[in-house]
């Protein structure tokens, strides 16, 4: 039984006029840690509401651990915690306080389940008297995942725990989940950021609410279907300016310090082509290196592919 | 002085016993790209609030498009641009109506903004969608319009907050180019943002860490010093150490 699985739900709002989630498909597996990839207005919260007994598909059906989302609501809330985007724990209740309503809201106690939650809640412990409006960002997300964890939930849906968080707190909260994951639990979690996708075993690709790639990391990139290339030089931004220009190159994007480039004629080997090229336009500097594309690479390519087919068959 | 859009000396905030900004100096040049970096908690929204002329120093000095913090905070309000991943337009005002409005606010003439609202809508091109209202803009292009406001008036530097947060990646990319493009016409960016790929973008970068400065230098000096090939190790390699972890 997979502890999460969707088939072909379409979610609409303003009668019909917004199409947040449309046609979405996707099962994750028990134990797994699955990662739902994509930046802001790409459905992910609808997709989120829908399987936490929120909000009503308008097509397509849904189960969580087995159960239909639509019809038994109450028995699947409580198996499930959730992490909503925005910080939804009480502001004026403190820590404890926080955490103790939502143990007594599911009929359990801190102290029944401590040893869940203890690695991340001893974090906060120093600060469990202070109200929950006032902690900062990192310690306020440590909170509202203990309180997710505190009844132990079988499945744990986290939409977007890690935006806006510095790259220090996002590498600690990831490893949080690793730890959670050891335990048994699903973890569904949703994030913008293309970099945290590594850490899923295996992820959904979504934009403008469709899935465009479900599989694990490692696939995804292996799939990418061309020679990827990166180049840079002294002036990078001349250099993305002519290839951009140039009718060699398929595609061009900033990346970091490299500019990661594409070829129209695949076959050939482009290193040799591309640094004839940059050298004519005065990069006689340029590097340029055949390179293992990234899930970011992977998201671009098939924003493309998902542009060109919309407009073929438009 | 040749051109220093900003220049802070020993500037500090405290509130109450906590120094939320510590004796930072640094400066920023004419049409440079500044990444300013930092932990959650570090002190970047209160030195920048400082900058912008919305809070006043404890103590030290710093004059951001030549006025002082202290005395000047109304000019250098006029002179500075500012957007953040929160703010945005008003929704239910037309992109020209937006476009229009904070002309007005500050103070360009009716001729000048008919003109250049007319530029900037087909630069972004917006023709069609012109008329309609910013809130049903997809969110990459609210953030596009959003920072072509903020420039709108030609200042001397525009602070850009986290613009990028939860964007696709093309329009993430397709941002820069418009940051590229205001640095190349002279506008100096001062800009935040947790994409550390980004940070690779700027001319320096400076990393904050419990309300001071602990580098500064350009993406491949940061590297070179902190012996990686990642601006994401140099960040971490800093932060990790961080004390607070404040908002």
């Amino acid at each position: 039984m997979s502890a999460v699985s969707l088939k072909n739900i379409t979610k609409t709002y303003n009668k019909g006029r917004v199409l947040a989630v449309q046609d979405v498909s996707f099962e994750v597996a028990e134990g797994e840690l699955f990662g739902l990839i994509g930046p802001d207005g790409a459905g992910k919260t609808s997709i989120f509401r829908i399987l936490t007994t929120l909000l009503l598909p308008d097509k397509g059906s849904a189960y969580v651990q087995g159960i239909d989302v639509t019809k038994d609501y109450q028995t699947i809330r409580n198996k499930i915690g959730y992490m909503p985007g925005r910080f939804s724990l009480y502001q004026d209740l403190t820590v404890e306080e926080n955490l103790n309503f939502f143990a007594t809201l599911f009929g359990t106690s801190i102290t029944a389940n401590y040893d869940l939650i203890k690695d991340i809640y001893e974090q906060i412990k120093p600060f469990s008297n202070r109200r929950a409006g006032k902690l900062s960002g990192g310690m306020k997300q440590k909170l509202a995942l203990c309180c997710a964890l505190i009844h132990k939930p079988e499945v744990l849906f986290l939409d977007e725990p890690t935006t806006g968080v510095d790259a220090v707190s996002r590498k600690e909260f990831w490893e949080m989940l690793k730890k959670l994951k050891q335990q048994g639990i699903s973890i569904l979690v949703s994030t913008p950021y293309m970099d945290e996708a590594s850490l899923c075993e295996r992820i959904a690709l979504i934009q403008d609410g469709r899935i465009m790639k479900v599989d694990t990391p490692d696939e995804i990139i292996r799939a990418y279907p061309v020679q990827l290339y990166a180049a840079k030089a002294a002036n990078i931004y001349q250099l993305l300016n002519d290839f951009r220009e140039s009718d060699l190159a398929d595609s061009a994007f900033p990346f970091g310090e490299y500019l990661h480039l594409t070829i129209k004629n695949n076959k050939d080997d482009g290193i040799e082509a591309l640094k004839k090229y940059a050298a004519e336009k005065g990069h006689s500097d340029a590097e340029i290196k055949l390179i293992t594309p990234t899930i970011e690479d992977s998201f671009i390519r098939l924003m493309k592919e998902k542009k060109d087919a919309e407009k073929t068959m438009a | 002085m040749p051109d220093k859009v900003i220049s802070c000396n020993n500037l500090t905030k405290q509130f109450g016993d906590f120094t939320a900004v510590n004796k930072i100096s640094f400066e920023v040049d004419k049409g440079e790209i500044f990444g300013f970096l930092g932990a959650n908690g570090a002190g970047k929204t209160t030195a920048m609030r400082i900058l912008c002329g919305l809070s006043y120093p404890s103590s030290g000095e710093a004059t951001v498009a030549g006025f002082d913090v202290y005395r000047k905070q109304e000019s250098i309000k006029k002179n500075i641009g500012y957007m953040s991943q929160k703010f945005s337009l008003y929704e239910n005002l037309t992109i020209l109506e937006n476009i229009e409005f904070f002309g007005g606010v500050y103070g360009l003439s009716r001729k000048d903004i008919r003109q250049r609202s007319n530029d900037l809508v087909q630069k972004l091109g917006l023709e069609k969608e012109a008329g309609k209202l910013v809130g049903e803009l997809p969110l990459g292009w609210k953030q596009k319009l959003a920072f072509s406001v903020a420039i709108f008036h030609r200042p001397k530097i525009v602070f850009l907050d986290e613009p990028t947060g939860g964007v696709d990646p093309v329009t993430r990319r397709q941002f820069w180019d418009m940051i590229y493009e205001a640095a190349a016409s002279g506008i100096t960016v001062f800009v935040t943002t947790h994409y550390m790929d980004e940070a690779e973008y700027c001319n320096r970068v400076s990393v904050m860490v419990d309300g001071k400065v602990e580098a500064l230098d350009t993406p491949a000096n940061l590297k070179k010093q902190f012996n990686t090939d990642s601006i994401d190790d140099v960040f971490y390699k800093l932060a990790r150490g961080a004390r607070r972890t404040g908002d």
